[in-house]
Formats: structure tokens, sequence, C-alpha cells
């Protein structure tokens, strides 16, 4: 049966006196597909980052475990030589670099020797062929972004970490993020964090809603979105 | 009984040095986040410009507290508009830039003054304690030192200008909620910090021969105060130069100067590896 | 990936062997006097450069590794009696001293101007340090400190095993001249391995690494080590050069002037450093000749022109040209249409 490949029990994570993420018990199991929404102060970045051992100068209590594996304490790295892959907010790729040079660096982790084919395959895949060679620092946001779920994807991860992918995506683009998105889910158990309510119900997956730094209501689309608290929660804002 | 009220005389005066030379530093870096390296030339400066004034006849005292200011101020204001502003938010490029205008002052100097020391008595004389011969001008230097810090949180606390200042350290667009344009607002700053080195630098000239290199010994102790501090001009300043000037006093008594000097550098490492925002980024936050 | 890429270009064999020619052939042509200490300069640069450059670690007091290196280079050969030891642990020890600070500051995720901040006081400790050791309590085993006035006559570098016959003159010039390209070689090396793509690949977004399970912390600390253990091989080739070492090689004044050398000649470039040293050094040794115009006004002068102008430096901005230059002509290629056979047989090449 499907095991739980990421899962947190009582987190808590508080910045000096606030209260950032309270008592949360998540978990996610493997090729699991879910969508993390809630407004903005939910406390979801913050839960993002404590899953992976990006919070420096907070409190936190509670535990994280990966398959298992208490890592709660670990150092960044550590955790995602576990197999996971994180996309973060603001794009980050190495700007100065080439978008081979990039997928190269994440490539060589797994497997050295299959470094140069992997690059190749994850080129083709996400079709940027013709700006293979190009200097990251020369795209457009929609393309740094593909070049960065490229990145993740050349690590051949099994948890997979979206923080708003869909920021800045639009018509096109954003249906082709889906169906990549479906097809790293066929390997990989993913977490996706955005706002954009119209791109989250094309994934159709379970929601898990923050709100105040705990979880609402967790559920399917139709679900959550009808349920009573959600509605007063985003007062304003409506489904596109 | 003597011994101890010497010490503590030695430690409040090492106390008030090190908030002295941090001042004008401390107002450049909490305010705009700029550290200049060459700071402690500014403080020579204002050294060189006392000891000028007094020697072409100027009341000393006229010559290190309005003399001194007023030309490292216009220096400064200089310095600002042809090379800082130039490099704001490029905080290594601006090391960079103002250590290779300190190693230029410093060229500057030695062409006008020359490398020989110079120096100009000390107007307070000496009092005892007991057996001990105390400097009666480290005392006055403690005055002003006490003077120029209330001086400064009362103005940052009660006044418009203390108000837009606060605002600056936020960032530039708080200053143009408060209706003021940023630049000249940092080009004010950096002109009244360079203002406070050169009062330090004059306060301080009577006490050593000086020479064009003194600034080399200046830079590091304020620098560490002043980083160390964080961003809070008053609170961060005085705290760490109380702690290091104690640090040092203490370990001196101890043993050597040298191994006092060298246990506040250590020290200083200590913190800055512990606390990166500055003492004032952990405890005092929120304050001045 | 190895070979050219990462904005590291592939060595030019026939330039290096031209240049090493060069090298060798010039005692033929002058004094190695000056060459020897103009190449020592090079190598500390050369240190700094790499780091700097490549992996975005920017020392304020890599003079600091510098001094240890000529100090415990003339403390171990007045105990050892023997070079080959004192010239080893001399990259040894400032290589140590670097791994320690280092892993403190970056393990400890100091930023960019902590780091700056605390390599600074780490030189000033040292200076201060060695100048206050005067008289015959601070001494080394054999050595004495001698505080403000160092230590002079060392045994200096003798043939290994053969403690009487004595290194110097042009023969000396060949040994750094050795060091030199060897480090360089060695630079070389290192960047177009996976762990020089990975420093790189930090110089650019250390985030991104990290999220890729690099262990940052480790490989920053590992070159700034490597790099310590240069500036401590340049450390020593200067005091067998001068023949004394004294606190002025932890000196302020060292550290501003080996930043300078490689921002003017070219943060991110291997031979930029080398030629900013080269050059700088020159101009430090001619200006030294005359008291009319102070070092200090021409170097401060400089290093403020080069930070509001070029803040790269000379070398990377040709490097950019270049690339673009190559760049614009591969487009050019193609929108004239160029056959396949063509474009497959140039993508083979690089």
């Amino acid at each position: 049966m499907s095991e739980v490949v990421i899962e947190t029990r009582d987190l808590s994570v508080h910045f000096g006196g606030v209260s950032a993420v309270d008592n949360v018990n998540f978990s996610l199991r493997e090729r699991e597909l879910r969508c993390l929404i809630g407004p903005n102060g939910a406390g979801k970045s913050t839960f993002f980052k404590s899953m992976t051992g990006q919070l420096r100068g907070a409190e936190s209590s509670g535990r994280v475990l990966i398959r298992g594996e208490e890592v709660t304490s670990w150092p960044t790295y550590r955790i995602m030589r576990l197999g996971v892959g994180v996309k973060t907010q603001v794009p980050s790729v190495m700007n100065g670099l080439t978008i081979e040079e990039n997928l190269w660096l994440s490539a060589i982790r797994t497997d050295a020797a299959a470094a140069d084919a992997v690059v190749e395959e994850i080129v083709t895949e996400m079709a940027l062929q013709p700006i293979a060679r190009r200097q990251v620092s020369e795209l457009a946001h929609g393309q740094r972004q593909l070049v960065e779920i490229g990145m993740v994807l050349a690590n051949r991860p099994s948890l997979v970490l979206l923080d708003e992918p869909a920021a800045g995506v639009t018509g096109n683009e954003m249906e082709r993020l889906v169906s990549i998105i479906r097809k790293i889910n066929r390997n990989a158990a993913m977490i996706v964090v955005d706002h954009d309510m119209h791109f989250v119900r094309m994934l159709e997956a379970q929601i898990t809603v923050f709100n105040q730094g705990s979880i609402l209501v967790e559920g399917t689309a139709d679900h959550v979105l009808n349920d009573p608290r959600v509605r007063e929660v985003y007062l304003g804002t409506r489904a596109r | 009984m003597d011994y101890l009220a010497v010490v503590l005389l030695e430690i409040l005066y090492m106390i008030a040095f090190l908030a002295l030379i941090s001042a004008g530093l401390a107002v450049v870096f909490g305010m705009m986040r700029v550290i200049n390296l060459a700071h402690g030339e500014f403080v020579m400066l204002g050294g060189y410009a006392t000891i000028a004034s007094s020697k072409a006849g100027i009341n000393i005292y006229v010559a290190m507290l309005l003399i001194a200011p007023i030309v490292v101020g216009a220096v400064g204001l200089l310095v600002e508009r042809l090379i800082v502003r130039f490099l704001y938010g490029r905080m290594i490029d601006t090391m960079l830039a103002t250590w290779g205008l300190s190693l230029l002052l410093i060229g500057l100097v030695t062409l006008i003054f020359g490398n020989t020391a110079v120096s100009v008595p000390a107007p307070i004389p000496g009092y005892q304690i007991g057996r001990y011969q105390m400097g009666g001008y480290n005392l006055f230097i403690v005055a002003v030192a006490i003077l120029l810090y209330v001086g400064m949180w009362v103005v940052l606390r009660y006044t418009r200008a203390g108000l837009i200042a606060r605002g600056a350290m936020l960032g530039a667009d708080t200053v143009s909620a408060l209706g003021h344009n940023p630049r000249i607002i940092y080009m004010l700053t950096f002109t009244f910090g360079a203002a406070l080195s050169g009062l330090a630098g004059g306060v301080l000239a009577p006490l050593t021969g000086l020479l064009p290199s003194v600034g080399g010994a200046y830079i590091a102790k304020a620098f560490i105060t002043v980083i160390t501090g964080g961003a809070g001009i008053v609170a961060g300043t005085l705290s760490t130069a109380g702690l290091f000037g104690t640090v040092n006093q203490l370990v001196s008594f101890a043993s050597t100067p040298v191994v006092g000097e060298i246990a506040m550098l250590l020290l200083a490492i200590v913190l800055l590896r512990l606390m990166p925002q500055g003492v004032t980024g952990r405890f005092f936050r929120n304050s001045t | 990936m190895t070979g050219s890429g990462f904005g590291v270009g592939r060595i030019r064999w026939n330039w290096f062997v031209a240049f090493a020619l060069v090298l060798l052939l010039l005692p033929l042509l002058s004094e190695v006097n000056t060459p020897t200490l103009l190449a020592i300069w090079a190598l500390f640069a050369l240190s700094l450069g790499l780091m700097w450059g490549y992996a975005g670690i920017l020392s304020f007091g890599h003079a600091a590794y510098f001094g240890l290196g000529a100090y415990t280079y003339a403390i171990a050969s007045f105990n050892i009696g023997e070079s080959t030891a004192p010239l080893l642990l001399a990259i040894l020890i400032p290589m140590i001293f670097a791994a320690i600070i280092g892993a403190m500051m970056f393990y400890g995720r100091v930023s960019d101007v902590y780091v700056g901040v605390i390599t600074l006081v780490v030189t000033l400790i040292l200076n201060r340090f060695m100048n206050a050791t005067a008289g015959d309590a601070y001494r080394i085993g054999n050595a004495r400190l001698g505080g403000f006035n160092g230590i002079p006559a060392f045994p200096i570098l003798n043939v290994p095993g053969d403690p009487n016959e004595q290194i110097y003159g042009t023969p000396y010039y060949y040994v750094v001249i050795a060091c030199l390209l060897g480090s360089y070689l060695l630079a070389r090396v290192i960047l177009s391995s996976a762990f020089g793509r990975a420093l790189i690949g930090i110089r650019e977004n250390e985030l991104r690494m990290e999220l890729l399970g690099y262990n940052v912390q480790g490989l920053k600390t590992a070159i700034f080590a490597i790099c310590g253990g240069l500036a401590g091989l340049s450390g020593a080739l200067f005091a067998n050069w001068a023949e004394i070492v004294t606190p002025s090689v932890f000196s302020l004044g060292q550290s501003a002037e080996v930043i300078i050398w490689v921002i003017v000649g070219g943060v991110g470039t291997l031979v930029g450093p080398m030629i900013g040293a080269v050059l700088l050094g020159t101009l430090k040794i001619v200006l030294g000749m005359q008291t009319s115009i102070d070092n200090s006004l021409i170097l401060g002068a400089i290093l403020i022109l080069v930070v509001l102008l070029i803040p790269r430096g000379f070398a990377p901005a040709f490097v950019a040209w270049r690339r673009r230059l190559a760049q614009l002509q591969a487009y050019r290629r193609h929108a004239r249409g160029t056959t396949r056979r063509r474009l497959h047989v140039k993508e083979a090449e690089q």
C-alpha cells in the first residue's frame, strides 16, 4: 500500500512571539499530489521551509519525518539528498550560467556518469532545445521557472515541493505546466503551494487549506471550496 | 580603594573613547548601511585640522569642537557626492571604494604634512588619586562622549530631523513617504557622520603625536564596535563600546595592553559569529 | 561537461607553453630579483582570485595566510635546518588555519559583508600579536619572533636533502616560476572538475546549490583552505626572497594591495589577477624609487576608479565581450542558413 513519504507531527514554529505554524499534523503518501492553499500570512511558506530545513533563527518544536527518518534538525542539503526537489517562490537558478550548465549541476549529483545524457533528456522533455545554450539571465520569467523545474527533475527526486509554480505563468504555458506536473507526479510525491485557484483546480488534486498557522480543512477541490469556513477566510477572493 | 577608582576611571575612559571614535561610523552604518573604511582617516583629518588651526593661533577648544567637524564634514560631503552616492546598496563595492579612499587620504596627508608626528598639548592638567597620576583631559573626553550620545538620543527621539533619520534606517521608501528626498537625506547623513568623525579626531588630537597612519588604529576598533552593535545607533554602539571597553581594560590590567587589544578583537569575532545582526539585532530590537 | 563551459575557457596550451618559455628564458635578458618578486605576488593574487572570482568568497584579510606562510617557514627552518619540511609546513599551517576560520564563518552562515569583517579582524589580530612579540621570551624553539623587527637571517631554501646547497638567484627564480605555473595548473584542474563547477554554482546561487544537495559550507571551507595554502606558499617564497619576515606581511596594506591587484586585473579569470599583480607590483616598485608621489595615493585612486568604473576589472569585461562576439557570430551563421552538416560539426567541436 502507499506508504507515507513525508509527515509532520505537532510541528510548531515561532518567530519572536508570533506563532507562524501551530501544531500541524500533515502527511503525504507515495505519488500523492497535494495542493497547499491559504490566504497570505497563513503560514504556508513557513511550513514549506520547515520541511526542508531552511528555517534558521526560529524556535520550532515537533517533528518532520521523511519515510520514517527524522529530519527535523538536519541541514538542508542532507534532507535534499534523500531524494527531495524544491522549487522556490522566486526562481533560484544560476543566472550567469547557461541552461545546460544549470541542469548539469543538478544531474551530476545523482549520477555523475550519466549527467550529460540526463541534461539532454530534460532539455528535450521541457522543450528547451532552442535556448539550451543561452544564459539564464537573458530568459523571460516563465522560461526561468521551467529551467528551475528542469533542475529539480534532473536530480530524479521522489518528493517534489513546488512553491508558487504558476506565478507569472499564463495561457499555454500554464497548460504545459500542468502536464509537466502530472508527468512528475507519475514518479514522485508532490506538494504544490499556490494562490492561483484556476491552476489548483486544473491539477485535480487533494487540497490542504492553511489558515493562521494551522490546517483548516482538507479534501477535494469541490469539498474544500464549498466549505463555509474556507469561504469566510477567502472573503473577497473568488475562484476563477 | 584608590586602585579600584583608577581601574573604573580607565574603563570609563576606554568606553568613552570607543563610543567617540565609533559615533560617525555608527550614524552612517546605522542609517544607510554604508561601511566607510575611510572612517579612520576622517578621524585623522579631524586631528590634523585641529592641530593645524591650533598652531595657527586659534583657541584649542574652538579648533577641536568647531573647526575639525566643519572641515571633515566638508570632506565628507565631497566624498559622498563624488564616490559614495554611486554605490548605495552595493556593500562590498562601498567597502572597496572607501578602502581606496583611505589609502588616498593617507597619501594626501603624507604629501602635505609629511611623515613626522605633530602634536598639541592637552589643555587640561592632570590630577591625583592617591598615589596615581591621572590625565585630566581624559575626563573631558568622557564628558564630550556623554554629551554627544545624549544629544544624539534626544535628537533621534524627539525631533523631526530624528524622525526622518529613524525613517531612513528603515529604507529610502520611508524617507519618501515622510516627504523628503532620500538622496538629499543620505547626503546630509554622510556629511554629518563625517563631521562626527572629525569631532572625535579633534578631541583626541592632544593625546598623542599624530601621524597620517593613525587612522588604521581607529578604524579597526570603531569598525568592530559598530558592526557588532548592529543597527541601533545609540543603544548598539554604547552597549558594544561598554563591553569592549571593559574587556580591553580589564585584560590590559591583568597582563599587557596588547593582550587586552587582542582579547577585544577575539571577542568581536565571537560576537560576530554568534549574533550576525549585532547586539541590537538580538537584544534591543526597536531601540534607537 | 568538462573542458570548456561555466565561463571557464578551455586552456590554450599554445599560449601557456609560449608564456612558460618566455618566463624560462627571461634570465638571459634581465636580472631576476624583480621578476622573482613579481612572480611571488602573482601567485598571491592567484590565490585570492581563484576564491573570489569563482567561488564568490572575498576575504579582506588574505594577507593573514601570506604572513602565516612566511612566518611558518622562517620559524620552521630555524628549528629544522633543512628546508623541505619548512616549505611544506608553510603551506600546511596556513591551510589548517584557513580551514578553521573558514569553517567557523561558513558553517555559521555569516553573510558576505561579515566574511569581509571577520577576515579583516583576523589579520589585525595576527598583526598586533606579531608586533608585540619582542624580547627573548617570545620564541618557538630556536626562533625568536622578534616583534616589530621580525625574524632575520633564517636558513633559505636548499636542494632537498642537502642543507649546504642553498638555492638563490636564478635557480630560485626557476623554483618560484615552477610554483607559479604549477599553482596555475592546479587551479585549472580544480575549475574543470565537478568541485570547481560546484564552486561556480555556489557563487551564482548558494541557496539553489543547497537545494540540489550540495554541502555548500564544506565546499566553501575547502576552497578557502586551499587558497589559504597557496597564499602560504607565496608567503614562504616571499620570506626566502626577502630573507627576513616582519609583521608587515600581515598588514592591512598587504591585504588591500592583493585585492586591488585582483580587482584591477579582473575578478572572474585566473590570468587577470596575475597580470594585475605584475602591473601594479611594477608600479609600486617604480614609485618606491622616488618620493614625490606616494604609493598609497596612487593605489587608492586606482581602487576608487576601478570600483566606480569597472567593478569586476578588465579581464572579465574582455571575456564577456569575446563570448558575446562568438554568440553573435553563431547567430549570424545560423541566420544565413548554413547547411545542417556545418552546424553539427560546430557543435561537436564545443
